[in-house]
């Protein structure tokens, strides 16, 4: 096993438990680690400098930032590809893998790509792969083999990470970045009163207390103390990733227990941003061989994990941050050989050594020979969540970076800490105090008199812009862009930060431009003549922070219906079919059996998914009429009728029957699919058009469980269950309503309808007893034959009879003349919905028809959708098709050009095999009985 | 996801809600021109700024109700 050679004596901050020894292996081998380190922090204890290799010249990489936004890290663990390896934390056992080498991360053939990189300019692929065309496929293979990121596994995701998350939360306050500006603003504004939540997206709060000196370890235990005993809710390895309208604010959560990430959405009163600042890299030759890290990583490695990044070190320092990194090398023992300051106008000309630093070069040539170079030259402000919200990013440039412009800021975001100013810690902790108040006043958690918090300005400190050295160097880690790139975009026409961004693909890898973006700009801005503030930036966009997509998907949640029957569809075979929500039995494995039960002898059919509206209310027959293209005024009590809806288009909506149970009673039935939105058609209408008609409007469609009870033989069945109730043709004729008791349930509803075709009463029962009415009639039935039919026997039934499906006979542009309704549309009513559109499509004539059409060769079922060609022109499409076993033909329905409507016609058939088959008009839409014979006996 | 002020449930995450759009006055289907009729149809002034518009609380009071709302900072207040 490999040992902790660079493991340093405790340190003060130190997040390891020396403790908890453990044990994990990255690319094969076994290594140790403390409980707390990271992936990254116990590879280098381990000596380890090389992570990964580089996205386009495969070059080694190390630690650059020693942070989650390390673009030199990114490695497989187990089965889960692009971990961020200075984020991860280890755990026993853990099997890491460098990503994107092969055959190994010492020996990549890939690196190649580094000796004919004079061959990769900006926009290569661009240039390179789109001629010719026809080679595009072979391109794409190979360059797929040469693309970034690990592997991801076909298998589920490991036992222990069962699912993903989702979780709503309402804060008063929420505050996004956990450092001493963030927890001071949130231990204000939960003392004010309000709910408060804090994210942050590290592992522990403090932000760069932690890796400070004893007075800002002092200072963090403080805060950490007050914040314990605030009631503040700490979200830790959680990320803030994008704000959006009415501050709905969206966090991934990571490192929970059995969920692999969960997505918690928050819609927060007031949005606290205080996100800190991001060291940001210098420009110069050989800035990413492994040994040249920020500052501010070397700090992290030393403080925290307790890790000598080196033995030698030279330093660019232009602020007192680079400066206290001297002070850190110097005490962990590491020999600080030169210290180059940036503010005196001191510069370093190149990095020497390829697979790790060997030295420097100054300028003037002079050389140094060093295993780890550090550069502290400024920071990048990350003010993404602020531009989300609507602030423009001004430049300073005496600050040397972006600020967020406070006027443009809605008044519920408020920012604090670094993205607003500089100043000494008290300074930052009163400017933030005074921000977490302000933003529980205008939370409402105090009360409405309470004035304004006053926040103090916060300074802001003079920085030399440093931006890039005198030779060109890496400016996107992750993406392998270099100034040399940019220069090229420009030269080429790309001056702009957005075009060049896209043309070189600088910003576009996993660091997301939080490391070089400002460089990007600064090197375009020089290279175009221009300022910084002319220049503009590239637009941050949400996510700030990776998302997996599982998160933002959740957890597998998918309600169904199941009707009261369910149990006994599934004791019976039924095969089952998802019908919007429903769960319904398309069968029950003899479809054409169920078929000829139902023509010769009886069937029962389980119809609750029909949508049911209970109307009650003396205005129901102006609704009715107003909805329904035909008429409605003289609906008896103890009739149904049936009725289309158009929509104001004349399109047709939706069917079903309605019967008039009392006088002001009565029971609407929509489709299925058509169940909810018929319920928001009629609520339209009511409460924006009609607020003055009396109509009270239930949706019962659960409340029933309804049968439907088809054959010739079904008045004799239900004569056995139904006691009360007059079933003799003349009691209770064809489209008649009756109310009663059924199987001893009483307030069931029964009406003579006929969708099948054959003599047929409906039943709605009490959704509790329909188990049991079913089962009665079954148990009744046994010597007339009842068996159960699904839904694919109805609907070969209902093609035989020629009765249409909304939506399947129709689509989103069939009027109703089109849909063969012409009988039922009542144009001499004064109004209905969708009327003054079909007054013009009759006087147009409709351009198609539904017809009934059999195809000559009987054996011959054409696929629904199938077209129907004339002349090598569409002019027409079959809509329903099927097998029917009356008749032992096929038979169809079609929407077909008016031209072809008339009976006889003789059309053809385009199959999707491309085999084209005549087939000629019926006289009528029905097949089976047009006279209708069978359902009034 | 922004919020709509339901004058009924307070305010509440639009995903609740069914959008309903401009409302556009229903001419008299007994005088109305195609083209009067097929204005009401199909054209809305989508307008950059204040808007009325019209929201559904589907999964709430089931009330139909008219909000404003602007249409460039999404900002919503009851009319
Ligand atoms: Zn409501």
């Amino acid at each position: 096993m490999k040992r902790q050679t660079r493991r340093l004596d405790r340190q003060p901050g130190e997040v390891i438990d020396r403790g908890s020894p453990l044990e994990f292996g990255w690319n094969g081998r076994s290594y140790p680690a403390y409980a707390g380190d990271t992936i990254a922090s116990a590879l280098a204890a381990c000596g380890e400098r090389v992570f990964s290799r580089s996205f386009k010249y495969h070059r080694r990489r190390g630690l650059l930032t020693a942070s989650y936004t390390d673009p030199g890290c990114i490695v497989q663990v187990g089965d889960e590809p692009n971990v961020r390896g200075a984020h991860r934390l280890v755990t026993p056992g853990m099997d890491v893998r460098s990503q994107d080498t092969w055959p190994s991360l010492a020996f990549d053939v890939k690196a190649a790509n580094e000796l004919v990189g004079r061959f990769l300019p900006a926009g290569f692929y661009y240039k390179t792969f789109i001629r010719p065309r026809p080679l595009w496929p072979t391109y794409e293979r190979v360059l797929r083999r040469f693309s970034h990121g690990g592997v991801v596994s076909p298998d589920p995701l490991s036992p222990e990470l069962s699912s993903y998350d989702k979780r709503q939360v309402h804060p008063d306050v929420l505050v996004a970045g956990g450092g001493p500006a963030g927890m001071t603003a949130a231990v204000a504004a939960a003392r004010a009163g309000a709910r408060v939540m804090l994210v942050e997206e590290e592992h522990s709060l403090g932000g760069h207390l932690r890796w400070g000196d004893k007075a800002d370890l002092a200072a963090l235990h403080d805060l950490r103390s007050l914040l314990a005993a605030s009631g503040v809710e700490v979200l830790t390895n959680s990320v803030v990733f994008g704000r959006y309208d009415h501050n709905h604010v969206a966090i991934v959560q990571r490192g929970l227990p059995h969920v692999y990430e969960r997505l918690v959405k928050a819609r927060a009163k007031t949005l606290v941003v205080s996100p800190g600042l991001i060291e940001r890299p210098y420009v110069f030759a050989g800035n990413d061989v492994p040994g040249v890290m920020l500052s501010t990583a070397v700090r992290r490695l030393i403080n925290l994990y307790a890790v000598k990044p080196g033995d030698r070190a030279v330093v660019l320092t232009a602020n007192p941050q680079g400066d206290a990194a001297v002070v850190d090398l110097e005490r962990a023992g590491v020999e600080v050989a030169h210290v180059v300051d940036a503010r005196g106008g001191d510069d370093l000309v190149r990095v020497l050594g390829r697979g790790g630093v060997k030295g420097v070069e100054l300028v003037g040539g002079h050389r140094i020979e060093c295993d780890l170079v550090v550069t502290a030259v400024g920071w990048t402000a990350p003010l993404t969540l602020l531009t989300m919200a609507g602030t423009v990013a001004a430049y300073d440039s005496r600050a040397a970076r972006y600020f967020p412009g406070t006027a443009t800021l809605p008044d519920d975001v408020l920012p604090a800490g670094g993205v607003v100013g500089d100043g000494t810690l008290d300074e930052l902790v009163a400017h933030a105090d005074a921000v977490g108040r302000e933003a529980a006043r205008r939370a409402g958690s105090m009360s409405r008199r309470e004035p304004a918090a006053e926040i103090p300005a916060l300074p802001v400190d003079a920085h030399p812009e440093l931006f890039h050295g005198p030779t060109h160097g890496i400016v996107d880690f992750s993406e392998d862009v270099s100034s040399r790139d940019l220069l090229t975009a420009v030269e080429e026409g790309y001056s702009s930060a957005e075009l060049a961004k896209r043309y070189t693909t600088a910003t576009m890898g996993p660091t997301q431009g939080k490391l070089e973006s400002v460089n990007v700009v600064a090197i375009i801005a020089e290279a175009t003549g221009r300022t910084i503030s002319q220049t503009g930036t590239t637009t941050w966009r949400p996510p700030y922070a990776p998302v997996t997509l599982g998160a933002l998907a959740g957890r597998h949640r998918e309600p169904v219906r199941y009707s009261p029957m369910h149990p006994w569809h599934e004791r019976h075979g039924a095969a089952p079919l998802v019908a919007g929500a429903w769960i319904r039995p398309d069968h029950y494995g003899d479809p054409a059996g169920e078929v000829l039960a139902v023509r010769e002898r009886v069937g029962i059919i389980d119809v609750t998914p029909i949508g049911k509206l209970d109307l009650r209310g003396p205005d129901v027959p102006k609704l009715l009429n107003l909805l329904y293209v035909n008429r409605w005024s003289k609906l008896e009590v103890g009739r149904v009728r049936y009725g289309v809806m158009c929509a104001e288009d004349g399109v047709v909506l939706d069917d079903g029957v309605t019967g008039r149970l009392g006088d002001q009673h009565y029971l609407m039935s929509t489709t299925s699919s058509g169940a909810a939105s018929v319920w928001e058609w009629v609520e339209s209408w009511l409460q924006t058009e009609h607020p003055g008609w009396q109509v009270h409007v239930t949706p019962v469609t659960t409340s029933y469980a309804s049968i439907n009870v088809a054959g010739p033989r079904s008045r004799e069945l239900l004569g056995r269950v139904v006691a009360e109730i007059d079933l003799t043709p003349q009691a209770f004729p064809y489209m008649h309503v009756r109310t009663g008791r059924v199987a001893g349930v009483d307030g069931c509803v029964l009406w003579r309808i006929g969708f099948t075709g054959e003599l047929s009463f409906e039943l709605h029962v009490p959704a509790s007893y329909g188990l049991h009415v079913w089962e009665t009639l079954l148990d009744s039935g046994n010597d007339l034959g009842v068996r159960a039919f699904g839904i694919e026997a109805q609907r070969i039934l209902r093609l035989e009879k020629g009765h249409l499906i909304v939506g399947q006979d129709t689509d989103g542009l069939t009027q109703a003349f089109s849909a063969g309704l012409d009988g039922l549309i009542r144009l001499d009513k004064d109004d209905f919905v969708g009327r003054s559109e079909l007054v013009w499509q009759a006087e147009a004539a409709a351009e198609s028809r539904l017809v009934g059409l059999h195809p000559n060769d009987a054996s011959v079922v054409p696929e629904e959708g199938s077209q129907l060609i004339e002349a090598g022109v569409i002019c027409g499409r079959v809509t329903s098709s099927r097998w029917s076993p009356t008749l032992h033909r096929s038979i169809c329905l079609a929407q077909v050009a008016t031209e072809f409507a008339e009976p006889g016609t003789l059309v053809t058939v385009r199959l999707p095999d491309g085999r084209s088959v005549p087939a000629t008009v019926t006289e009528h839409l029905a097949s089976v009985d047009p006279e209708g014979a069978r359902l009034r006996g | 996801m922004i919020l709509i002020p339901c004058p009924w449930c307070g305010s509440r995450d639009a995903g609740e809600f069914a959008y309903g759009g401009e409302p556009t006055p229903r001419p008299d289907p007994r005088t109305a021109t195609r083209e009067q009729w097929r204005g009401y149809l199909y054209l809305r002034n989508n307008v950059a700024g204040w808007t009325t518009e019209r929201w559904y609380h589907r999964m709430g009071c089931r009330r139909y109700l008219t909000v404003q709302r602007n249409t460039v900072t999404n900002e919503v207040r009851q009319p």
